[in-house]
């Protein structure tokens, strides 16, 4: 049961702990700085804090003790003369690679780029095979104007086994380590495409992706229109038509061991990013998505306005912590597999990644 | 030499005092800043080169036309000025 979790959000990191039962923010780094994602690599403890500094570019920050002091390391970039002029504008995902590769950390940027470090982030290489797949033309912004990564699924019993979600872009698949890729979007559809490109990888909005660490062949997908469901490792895709109390959303996380549990943070559409009925629910599955319990316990159930962005909704290693931070600052942890929630902070700036460490 | 000089607000992520920079254009000067300030480069310029889209530069009181290759002339006497766009924040 983890007893720490870090905040990034538009104004600063915030780290929080659990102390006496109590959850508190116990520090707060980077005050005033748009944090984009978080990683602490449970394999050497090394924490990294992306920056997306609005007039300065992307940065990278790295802890060797704990979060007490940060180093700025280089960022992720593209080399010089990328054919398209591509920058770097924003840090999507961090994830570290496989137990056997220490120092190994796989980035997914804005534009929809995946980057490696193969030395605690001082050196970071493109991968050109996924960069130059002939789809990525296609590919388009979801939510920023241009294309993420916005998810990176490194197996834990085949480290060269990558499954990558694309926000819009679809699923794809490396098996040889990032030397090649296959797009693997079979049973995604997406709703507002036109009807001859409903099924294509480049129109699945794939807002996040997660694979369950224990079954990493169950898969669970928070599509822009839908949620979908895999069982084979990404090969297929199936719909889920049963989650409440709306299908639209952003986050999903999966339980560690459990295949068949997963969240989700469903809201209205679309086209009204809000709760349904302005109550902030959590949908569970522990059924494999045959059915889905409501959550409510300890969440506000009128006017809220408060959405979950893609990473700001975090599981820890046991699958019975999981804590939410929203769009309008408010940080909830739940302690009983979301059974019920206790608001840890109501005035945070706007949330963008929580993660347990 | 060039006059070189930073908006404040960059001094809350790294040091960057006035400087002297030789250089006969905006990219020359900025050139040799880096030389000996490696890390300024990415708060100004993106992964191209270009100047990133919410930092301005002036030479004196001009905005610099060419910020892709920052190839407005710059004389001995002169003031390169960076600043924060007051858009991006």
């Amino acid at each position: 049961m983890n007893d720490r979790l870090l905040i990034g959000t538009r104004k600063g990191l915030f780290d929080i702990r659990r102390t006496r039962g109590t959850w508190t923010i116990a520090a707060t780094r980077f005050l005033g700085d748009p944090i984009s994602m978080l990683l602490t690599d449970p394999r050497d403890g090394t924490c990294y804090a992306a920056q997306a500094l609005g007039h300065f570019g992307v940065k990278l920050q790295r802890s060797r003790d704990d979060g007490e002091t940060w180093q700025e390391i280089p960022a992720p970039a593209f080399p010089k003369d990328t054919p398209d002029g591509s920058s770097v504008s924003y840090i999507f995902c961090l994830e570290t690679g496989g137990a056997e590769q220490p120092g190994w950390i796989w980035c997914g940027t804005i534009p929809g780029a995946l980057f490696l470090s193969r030395d605690h982030g001082e050196t970071w290489s493109l991968n050109e095979p996924l960069w130059n797949v002939p789809e990525r033309k296609e590919w388009m912004g979801g939510g920023f104007d241009q294309a993420g990564v916005a998810s990176i699924c490194v197996d834990p019993r085949n480290a060269g086994h990558i499954t990558v979600g694309v926000s819009t872009g679809g699923v794809w698949i490396t098996d040889d380590g990032g030397k090649s890729w296959r797009a693997s979007v079979d049973g995604m559809y997406a709703e507002y495409a036109p009807p001859q490109l409903r099924h294509a990888p480049q129109m699945q909005d794939v807002h996040r992706l997660v694979q369950c660490p224990s079954a990493p062949d169950t898969m669970w997908a928070q599509h822009h229109n839908g949620v979908f469901r895999s069982t084979d490792g990404a090969r297929s895709w199936q719909d889920v038509t049963t989650i409440r109390p709306a299908k639209f959303g952003f986050a999903v996380v999966a339980h560690p061991s459990d295949p068949d549990t997963a969240w989700f943070v469903p809201g209205v559409k679309d086209e009204c990013r809000v709760p349904v009925d302005a109550s902030l629910v959590v949908a569970r599955t522990r059924d494999g998505a045959r059915s889905f319990d409501v959550l409510t316990n300890g969440l506000p159930q009128s006017h809220a306005y408060d959405l979950i962005y893609r990473h700001a909704l975090a599981i820890d290693d046991s699958g019975t912590h999981l804590a939410m931070g929203s769009t309008t600052g408010h940080l909830w942890i739940s302690q009983n597999a979301g059974d019920s929630w206790t608001q840890v902070a109501g005035y945070l700036p706007p949330v963008a990644c929580v993660r347990f460490c | 030499m060039a006059r070189v000089a930073f908006t404040a607000n960059l001094e809350r992520h790294l040091a960057c005092p006035v400087q002297s920079a030789p250089g006969d254009c905006v990219r020359a000067v900025l050139d040799n800043v880096f030389a000996t300030h490696p890390r300024l480069r990415s708060y100004l310029l993106d992964d191209q080169g270009r100047v990133r889209r919410h930092v301005s530069i002036y030479v004196n009181a001009d905005h610099i036309a060419d910020r892709d290759r920052l190839s407005d002339p710059v004389n001995d006497d002169d003031e390169v000025f960076v600043f924060q766009a007051l858009s991006g924040g």
